[in-house]
């Protein structure tokens, strides 16, 4: 059974005759534990589809089913709550918070949660743990580096342990051996159960994932499972 | 991690922003509070300052007969003839409900003599309380020791005499310790003795023609002391002199009115410098913002985040408010004490007040911030990187 649903999805931006088609109709469906890649030329609309599967963007016309749930048909607050427990990000330019710790960070999504700040602790620690930046736990962001910042992102997107992972670039600003490391974290995950959603402009993180979509001109190109991967 | 630590680390790493803000609403709330504190305690001044524009209370002996003067010119009636009050009754004022009000008690003995083939009006009076009750006077010499007399501007002109002349009186000679300058009342035409003295003069041992009383209501109306000095004394007329107390009070309405005005005035700018600076520091923080939504923050979360951050910075600007409005208030009454001592006493009310008045204009002020960072778009204001 289909896990995330996405059905005649449009977005536009602007109206009348200067309004920008981003993404047209596109359809598909993801089984649960699948890694998905979506690649495309810059300005395809790639991004513009990760907001609308992120319950971050709202598209003009379509429907997005999540496990059962009509995403676009709930409230902004139940959105913010459907993130909360379903949704790991993990963002090209690392979006940590400067004036937070490396834990502190990876603790952001648990903030919100009534938790105690002991079991908030483990958790994040274990997400560290699971990313190997245990040791780095009470730096700033402006202390580790680019890689460190990486994982330390993809430490926050997967402490509250969310079915469903999204990728934007992940890899954009890293190097070869990095981006490298990183793979190999989401294909941990996914080996885990995890659900991995990436947008990349690079064929070789691409390989990473089972199945590919192509976007041109907010239209899906493609839809398929690459013979072999990279890895 | 809670949303507090988020807004308290926030503060420390904007340390800048903080400061303006903190120093927006701590100009506020010391000006406020200095203001209040200063009008306090100057009107309790003025109040006892104005009570030495004399008295505004008399007493005189209960009448059936009509006076028969008008505007100073007397056409009969001579009402000190009249029956008199007792003194030991002038005792029960001590006792009525207000008496601590009571600034000064000015017994007025009351008769006529012959001098130098002139008809004087002398008065018996208490020389003690005469700096309260008539603090207008100036006297060119000194005031009179017990069988010495004060002669008033005209009465001394009519007699033609001077300070250190004599005067006889019924058989006595007084010696004249000193003229009055003139002041435009009745007070000119007497001559002034010591009460006694006069009580001697004219057989009114024990008696009083009329009393005089300065009483100044801050926290009670005159109208009822009147009442509770009518009951000490029930034959007696007692009059309170209406638009004296009416002026004083409406002078410190005015004085408080327009301190109240000024503290509203610079409150709202305050205010302004915190709803500015929100503003920009909200704007400043949108990618945060857009991360906090994208991991799952509701928009209540975001305003609770800058309410924290507002109502942390506003408690300790009330706190250092009211510290720096006494800090002000003392400082201001020093330089007009004139080396007299200056005391600011501390109020619980008024530091709980500044305490609660500074929250509530921070959160006023960020309120409108707060709005705005909360519905802001997740996926604009990631984009906005």
């Amino acid at each position: 059974m289909s896990y995330i649903v996405a059905n005649n999805l449009n977005k536009s931006f602007g109206f009348g005759q200067t309004a920008v088609k981003a993404v047209s109709n596109i359809s598909f469906e993801i089984a649960s534990g699948e890694f998905v890649s979506i690649m495309g030329e810059s300005g395809s609309g790639k991004s513009t589809l990760l907001g609308i599967l992120g319950a971050m963007n709202a598209p003009t016309s379509g429907r997005l089913v999540v496990d059962g749930i009509d995403i676009y048909s709930l409230n902004t607050e139940q959105q913010a709550d459907f993130r909360r427990e379903y949704l790991g990000f993990v963002f090209q330019g690392f979006h940590l918070v400067p004036y937070l710790t490396v834990l502190e960070n990876v603790m952001l999504p648990l903030a919100v949660k009534p938790l105690g700040k002991k079991q908030k602790q483990q958790m994040a620690f274990h997400a560290l743990s699971q990313v190997g930046l245990a040791e780095k736990a009470s730096r700033l962001p402006g202390e580790i580096s680019g890689g460190e910042k990486e994982r330390t992102a993809m430490a926050r997107a997967i402490v509250n342990e969310p079915p469903i992972l999204l990728a934007d670039e992940p890899s954009g600003n890293l190097d070869s051996k990095n981006s490298a490391e990183l793979m190999a974290l989401f294909e941990k995950f996914n080996a885990l159960g995890m659900t991995i959603i990436m947008v990349t402009h690079s064929l070789e993180c691409a390989g990473y994932a089972k199945r590919r979509l192509i976007i041109s001109d907010g239209r899906l190109k493609s839809d398929y499972f690459p013979a072999s991967n990279a890895a | 991690m809670t949303l507090s630590l988020i807004s308290t680390r926030n503060l420390l790493r904007r340390k800048g922003k903080a400061a303006f803000i903190l120093a927006g609403l701590v100009i506020g709330v010391a000006t406020t509070v200095g203001i209040l504190t200063y009008v306090n305690a100057v009107s309790s001044d003025i109040l006892h300052k104005l009570e030495q524009f004399g008295a505004n209370i008399l007493i005189t002996p209960q009448t059936e007969s009509l006076a028969l003067g008008y505007g100073g010119l007397a056409l009969g009636g001579v009402s000190f003839e009249l029956e008199e009050i007792r003194q030991p009754d002038l005792a029960r004022l001590e006792h009525i409900p207000y008496a601590g009000n009571i600034a000064a008690v000015g017994p007025v003995v009351l008769g006529v003599a012959s001098v130098l083939d002139q008809r004087i009006l002398m008065a018996g009076i208490d020389f003690g309380v005469s700096h309260i009750l008539k603090p207008w006077w100036q006297v060119q010499g000194n005031m009179p020791a017990p069988g010495e007399v004060l002669l008033g501007a005209d009465a001394a002109r009519v007699l033609n005499l001077n300070t250190g002349d004599m005067l006889p009186v019924k058989g006595s000679l007084m010696h004249v310790s000193g003229v009055l300058a003139s002041t435009g009342s009745q007070d000119d035409a007497l001559a002034f003795v010591h009460l006694e003295d006069a009580q001697a003069l004219f057989n009114k041992q024990g008696l009083v023609s009329m009393v005089e009383i300065a009483a100044l209501c801050k926290d009670c109306p005159i109208v009822e002391m009147v009442g509770y000095i009518k009951e000490a004394l029930p034959d007696a007329n007692v009059m309170a002199i209406a638009q004296v107390v009416k002026t004083r009070m409406e002078m410190l309405g005015h004085f408080k009115r327009f301190a109240y005005w000024i503290s509203a005035v610079i409150l709202f700018i305050g205010g302004l410098v915190v709803l500015v600076t929100m503003m920009g520091s909200v704007r400043e923080r949108t990618s945060e913002i857009g991360i906090f939504r994208a991991v799952g923050f509701r928009r209540r979360h975001i305003m609770k985040i800058v309410f924290l951050e507002s109502g942390i910075l506003s408690l300790l600007a009330g706190l250092a408010g009211y510290g720096l409005g006494l800090a002000f208030a003392f400082t201001a009454l020093v330089a007009e004490a004139d080396g007299r001592p200056a005391q600011i006493p501390f109020s619980w009310e008024m530091a709980a007040g500044a305490v609660f008045l500074a929250i509530a204009l921070g959160l006023a002020a960020s309120a409108y911030p707060a709005f705005l960072a909360a519905r802001m778009d997740p996926n604009e204001a990631l984009r906005a990187l």
